[in-house]
């Protein structure tokens, strides 16, 4: 499975969690596959799974059970530290509420991935410069995320996300936190970004937000229940 | 990298300024009491050893306690000298006179002894000659006066060949001793004058027996060989060990070499300790950073830090606090010894550079230790908890 056509591939993936004498069974063989540059949202009620979903596509945490492929890479395997270096340079995050860091200023929260890359301090100042000016902010690199609205901040994430060109953005309720009008702007960006070729997943509870992805993906329980066909007819679920 | 982890740590200290002072003051004190105390004992230490080393390091003073009837001759001490080890023998008396010239009169310090008393102490004259034999065979009377004595006396150094009245018998000044050389003690403004054994004994009415004189070793490493001779003859002699007692002066400049080690080294030790309460002081505030922090922790995780990252940024925040607490106190310890060498006259201190490198590398491996454990308990969160972490 080396060579997987897929940017991500899950195959009957189990994770479960003690909660006091409690076992919660988060995700239940769970199956599925998304392809380089779809734009796929995964929707499902709070207490389906997303979340743990979102880890797992994530490399934030990993499967007891089941196999992930990621760009063709198994990840089963991976220590702590080779997961850190999967998330800095294969996915970029984007969550509800931003995750900034509120002493840094806009520009060195963006600069931070590449930074851990151990980029030179040249081209680390034009990627992160390319990277705001991708989300139109520019003007307020110096500011600090206190010192910026909501969708701003948001943009500030984007941005981080983007520029360390990742393979997969990673979006978790990105309009949670925002009021409708900026919450259509964040969509817009991302629509944006799919066009010029990323790869996005949207992690929603919001049916509205989720139909403006490519392909929905239905999560409860912990499992995959509907999984919308590739336009290709590659998925057959 | 390293140079990104120190802003963020410096940025981290400068956004809690009060919390980092604070933490920083247990170093800042625990250096202070290293470097002040150590320094104290060493300007203790080597104003004794000043002191000792101008009585001389190379020479005996025998007291003769009990002469069980048989008393010390000028002769038989002078006879001394004789011995192989020994390379001169000086007798030695002390009185206080009024000294009186022209209408000046003043109280001094009155030596008697012989000539070879001005190598056995390694006086150095200024002006004129010192005692000789003869002055002390013919009990003559001339003076050798040190140089406060002609200042106070004649408001002058050029005495010599100049008469004055030692207790109303009128002594010649034959030389004068170089300024602040004082035998005893480092009272450089004594007044003494150095006149022959014999006229002491005479003007003072004293018998000529002699109590007390100075032994010189023939090889200034032999101090011990000296020592046990005039022991080996003065026990012979007297019959006993009670009725003599001999002072060996680089005996008592090791003992008080060794004391005063002891004393830098439990003082040193003390002081440690607090550096030490100073370490738990940051590793207490750098646990309750990490707590603070745990949810920027998990961010850094979710883009991509690594373990090491993580460890090497909260490592550099706690040697940063221990060392800039370090370099502040060594800084303020310089300020109190100059206060200490300037306002208290009876104490002196000095700062060596050992004491600044020592409490330099004592605060590092202090950073180190008491931060190794909150960094790595930083290290170690897993990144969804830590993003999960509400602040």
């Amino acid at each position: 499975m080396e060579n997987s056509r897929y940017m991500i591939e899950m195959d009957n993936i189990c994770k479960t969690y003690e909660i006091g004498d409690e076992i919660v069974k988060a995700l239940d063989h769970a199956s599925l596959q998304i392809a380089e540059g779809e734009f796929v949202s995964i929707i499902g009620p709070s207490g389906s799974g997303k979340s743990t979903l979102m880890n797992v596509i994530g490399c934030l945490d990993v499967a007891d059970e089941g196999e992930y492929y990621l760009d063709g890479l198994s990840i089963k395997e991976y220590s702590e530290d080779d997961l850190a270096f999967v998330r800095n340079e294969k996915i970029g995050f984007v969550f509800q509420n931003f995750n900034l860091l509120s002493k840094l200023s806009a520009k060195e929260n963006v600069e931070l991935p590449l930074i851990y890359q151990k980029i030179q301090k040249k081209e680390r100042e034009e990627r992160v410069l390319a990277a705001l000016e991708r989300v139109n902010l520019v003007k307020r690199k110096e500011h600090r995320p206190m010192e910026l609205s909501g969708g701003q901040q948001q943009r500030v994430a984007i941005a981080r996300a983007l520029v360390t060109k990742p393979s997969l953005i990673l979006a978790d309720e990105p309009t949670g936190n925002l009021d409708t009008k900026t919450g259509e702007e964040i969509m817009r960006l991302f629509h944006e970004l799919h066009e010029q070729g990323n790869t996005i997943v949207l992690i929603t509870h919001d049916e509205s937000v989720a139909d403006q992805a490519e392909r929905k993906i239905r999560i409860l329980d912990g499992k995959v229940t509907e999984v919308a066909p590739f336009e290709s007819g590659v998925n057959n679920v | 990298m390293i140079f990104q982890s120190i802003k963020m740590a410096v940025d981290s200290i400068l956004s809690n300024k009060m919390r980092s002072f604070l933490t920083m003051l247990g170093m800042i004190i625990g250096v202070m009491s290293l470097v002040v105390l150590v320094s104290i004992v060493n300007g203790a230490t080597s104003s004794v050893t000043d002191s000792i080393s101008q009585i001389g390091t190379n020479m005996l003073t025998v007291q003769i306690l009990d002469d069980k009837g048989e008393p010390f001759t000028l002769d038989e001490v002078m006879g001394l000298s004789e011995k192989e080890s020994v390379s001169a023998t000086a007798p030695f008396s002390q009185g206080s006179a009024t000294a009186k010239y022209g209408s000046t009169t003043e109280n001094i310090t009155l030596y008697g002894t012989t000539g070879s008393y001005y190598d056995i102490e390694g006086l150095s004259l200024a002006r004129g000659r010192f005692l000789k034999n003869t002055d002390v065979k013919n009990s003559t009377y001339v003076a050798v006066i040190n140089s406060a004595t002609a200042e106070n006396l004649f408001e002058r150094s050029n005495v010599v060949g100049e008469i004055m009245s030692i207790d109303g018998y009128h002594f010649t000044i034959i030389g004068v001793l170089e300024e602040e050389e004082s035998t005893i003690g480092n009272t450089s403004d004594r007044l003494e004058a150095y006149i022959p054994y014999t006229a002491l004994s005479k003007i003072m009415g004293s018998s000529r027996q002699i109590t007390s004189f100075y032994v010189s070793s023939a090889d200034g490493n032999s101090m011990d060989m000296v020592e046990q001779e005039m022991t080996m003859y003065l026990y012979q002699r007297l019959g006993d060990t009670d009725s003599f007692s001999i002072v060996n002066s680089s005996a008592v400049m090791e003992t008080m070499s060794s004391v005063t080690d002891t004393m830098k080294l439990m003082l040193g030790g003390i002081a440690a300790i607090s550096l030490l309460v100073g370490g738990i002081g940051i590793m207490n505030i750098m646990l309750v950073s990490v707590t603070e922090r745990t949810r920027e922790i998990g961010i850094r995780k979710a883009i991509g830090a690594r373990k090491q990252t993580i460890l090497v940024q909260f490592l550099i925040e706690a040697l940063l606090v221990s060392v800039t607490g370090c370099l502040v106190g060594i800084g303020l310890s310089a300020l109190t010894i100059f206060i200490i060498n300037n306002v208290a006259s009876s104490l002196s201190a000095s700062m060596s550079l050992d004491i600044v490198l020592i409490s330099i590398g004592f605060s590092m491996i202090i950073g180190v230790v008491f931060g190794i454990y909150p960094a790595y308990k930083a290290a170690n969160m897993r990144p969804i908890e830590a993003l999960r972490h509400d602040t």
